[in-house]
């Protein structure tokens, strides 16, 4: 549409009509990105404004549901459920933090060690995500029960320490949620290290910094970019999972995805589950921005974005 | 004549009200829409409103006879419901392909009533798609009214029933969740009770309330749903769940409560692995299920608790918008054979809806050869899971119907929190 109306003008077209071309020009900028506000309106803004629209519907599947700007649903979804809410930021953290602690290692050896494997050895630590999710999930399940690999492995050393169970608890849910989603936070702190200039370690030393120094004040202050983009990427995802805590999870790990599953499936409430989701994405965002203003710069929302 | 008299009127209106800048102008133009989107909507509601083909059997005659044999039959069932042979073959189904000519394609689409209602038919049905089933087997209880109060099922032919009227039990025959038969067949029946292994608990299981004792901390399970957790602690504090009343409802909550701490997890259908793998002690459990994993672990038991136990029936009904249903109909008929009836109890070991098994199950014990065959079947025709006595039959009860929204809301918020703690 815009292809048509921004052709070149005519050669030899009267000089008064110049005026078209510079219209065009300045408008040109708005009209290339319209199909991204398209885009974002299409798939963000108007789900947005129908799911706030259905959170505030009262009535039932059967009798249909009508807009009573009922506000009282979000203090019901919150009085209901605040504990599986809660208990999903906290899983979120400890789970964002694991990545964190295991995958930043990675991601340094494979920086600056990998060398001209570097490729194979990304695509090495993506390779089992090339299996269904579900099924990794399950097989986890398998490991941990309590006569499994893990458990069976460590009281035939009698190490277990009495441990009686690891399946259906919360330690296998918190580490489902890391197995499942560290490629999240290796891929940004590789690519946050990867930029780092080798040179600068180089003068590191030359300064007479050992290893650690250089790796305190020089390597890890220049990937913070990249582990601030990886914390947003891994928090986000694992804070809203549901299938963690259904496979590996028991009685008092639910997180409150499932319970917004079962709310729109299970229960056809999709008030409930409309509102549920809001206070989900309300309390992310907003941790999110608070999270950016003290920690974040341009360069790691750039991190993110790669 | 006022003194605005012949001025344009778009400049009139600049000088009499304030101007609204650009900003202003977007602000209020997406507030205005924005409020507008959120009243405007609404979800329309699927209650058929005593519309459809139900009470006008003109109707409903006149629809059959349009209906023709076409070859094909799409059948969703629940996994491991149905006769197997080794390599996964259904015996039943190419019987019935070899006298009727129908070819049937069986999934095994149903986890639980719950997510197959939630996730495959509404989205479906609500939209006017069909759901690709032609046949499809539900659980009496909440998403079986729901679908016949959304007039979701097609009635089916009554006069092309005669073997289930030859043949039916009384407990699948006029059924309290769907009198006359209207929309549907029982497929099996089955009991919620206890599973257990005898000897990691040490002791016979009797009542619901050796599920609260502290030895068995962590090795627990309990049912994730709204019919069987609820329906079977209304029995353990006492109470027919068939006419409890709200009150009763807190009491039973109280005792799943109490219990929580000592579940290790609430199942849906995958329960019983655990449980034959002896990571659960106990568990709730469906009847056949235990019954089929005998062969696994043979220390498995089943009870129905002395306080009583909750009673479903599987039913075989139609969607609507089935591209098959003559053939539907033809199938739901067949399986009602006392022979057919046997071949599928001999596999799965529920509550067949056809007694006349019983008598099938003696012959063949009776004329065994097989030592092994021999005990099977004398222990099948005298199963008390399979073919209950009367006196059995008085401890076991219907799921409370909620027939009201409220009750249902009510009933949700009591139990839900308990298995999605």
């Amino acid at each position: 549409m815009t292809a048509t109306v921004a052709q070149p003008p005519a050669v030899g077209a009267a000089p008064a009509r110049n005026h078209r071309p510079r219209i065009l020009s300045r408008l040109a900028p708005y009209l290339l990105v319209l199909p991204g506000w398209l885009w974002l309106a299409m798939f963000f803004v108007v789900p947005i404004i129908s799911m706030l629209s259905v959170s505030l519907m009262t009535g039932n599947d059967l009798a249909g549901f009508t807009q009573t700007f009922h506000w009282a649903t979000y203090a019901d979804a919150w009085n209901q459920y605040h504990t599986q809410i809660v208990r999903s930021l906290i899983y979120g953290l400890i789970a964002t933090a694991l990545c964190v602690l295991i995958g930043y290692p990675v991601a340094y050896w494979i920086a600056f060690r990998g060398g001209r494997y570097k490729s194979s050895l990304l695509f090495l630590l993506l390779l089992p995500f090339f299996v269904s999710f579900v099924i990794r999930t399950l097989n986890w399940q398998f490991i941990l029960s309590d006569h499994g690999m893990v458990l069976g492995l460590l009281r035939s050393v009698h190490l277990d320490f009495g441990v009686q169970r690891i399946d259906s608890t919360a330690v296998a849910v918190v580490g489902g949620l890391t197995y499942n989603f560290i490629p999240f936070t290796i891929l940004p702190i590789y690519v946050g290290l990867e930029r780092i200039d080798p040179a600068l370690l180089e003068a590191a030393n030359d300064l007479y910094a050992n290893k650690a120094t250089t790796l305190r004040k020089v390597v890890f202050p220049l990937s913070l970019p990249g582990v601030f983009a990886a914390v947003l990427l891994t928090f986000v995802p694992v804070a809203s999972d549901y299938v963690n805590a259904n496979i590996l999870g028991g009685s008092d790990t639910t997180m409150v995805g499932t319970v917004i599953e079962t709310q729109y499936f299970t229960n056809l409430n999709y008030p409930l589950a409309a509102a549920l989701s809001f206070i989900l994405m309300a309390i992310l965002l907003i941790g999110i921005f608070v999270y950016a203003r003290v920690l974040g710069t341009s360069d790691a929302l750039e991190m993110a974005a790669a | 004549m006022s003194p605005a008299d012949g001025l344009p009127p778009d400049l009139l209106r600049g000088l009499t009200t304030p101007r609204l800048s650009r900003r202003r102008f977007l602000q209020a133009a997406g507030l205005t829409s924005l409020g507008g989107v959120l009243a405007a909507c609404g979800i329309p509601g699927t209650a058929s409103g005593g519309g459809g083909m139900y009470g006008q059997t003109d109707a409903i005659e006149r629809f059959w006879k349009r209906q023709k044999k076409t070859g094909t039959l799409d059948f969703a069932n629940w996994p491991a419901y149905i006769d197997v042979a080794k390599g996964g073959d259904h015996p039943s189904l190419d019987l019935f392909t070899k006298q009727t000519g129908i070819k049937v394609s069986y999934s095994e689409d149903i986890d639980d009533d719950d997510s197959f209602y939630g996730s495959k038919l509404e989205p479906e049905l609500k939209s006017g798609q069909p759901t690709g089933y032609d046949l499809m087997v539900i659980t009496n209880g909440i998403f079986l009214d729901d679908l016949v109060q959304r007039n979701w099922l097609i009635p089916l032919d009554q006069s092309a029933m005669q073997n289930f009227y030859s043949y039916s039990s009384d407990l699948v025959r006029d059924p309290s969740y769907d009198r006359g038969n209207v929309y549907t067949m029982a497929w099996q029946s089955g009991i919620t009770g206890i599973g257990y292994d005898i000897k990691l608990v040490g002791h016979e299981i009797t009542s619901w309330d050796d599920l609260k004792d502290p030895k068995l901390k962590g090795k627990i399970g309990m049912f994730a749903d709204t019919e069987d957790l609820p329906n079977s602690a209304l029995c353990a504090v006492g109470v027919n769940p068939e006419v409890s009343q709200p009150a009763d409802w807190k009491k039973a909550a109280q005792w799943l409560t109490e219990q929580r701490p000592l579940v290790r997890k609430y199942y849906q259908q995958d329960y019983l692995q655990p449980l034959a793998q002896g990571e659960l002690y106990a568990s709730q459990a469906w009847s056949g299920d235990v019954f089929q994993k005998l062969e696994v672990n043979p220390n498995l038991r089943f009870v129905v608790p002395k306080e009583g136990a909750p009673i479903w029936t599987d039913n075989m009904c139609i969607p609507k918008l089935a591209s098959h249903p003559r053939d539907a109909m033809i199938y739901m008929d067949w399986v009602y054979q006392p022979k057919i009836a046997a071949m599928i109890a001999d596999y799965v070991n529920y509550l067949t809806p056809v007694p006349a098994t019983q008598q099938i199950f003696a012959k063949e014990a009776a004329q065994a050869t097989d030592k092994a065959d021999k005990k099977y079947y004398t222990y099948l025709s005298h199963s008390p899971l399979v073919f209950p006595t009367q006196s059995e039959f008085a401890k076991l009860h219907r799921y409370r119907v909620l027939s009201t929204q409220a009750e249902q809301d009510q009933w949700n918020s009591l139990f839900e929190p308990i298995y999605e703690s």
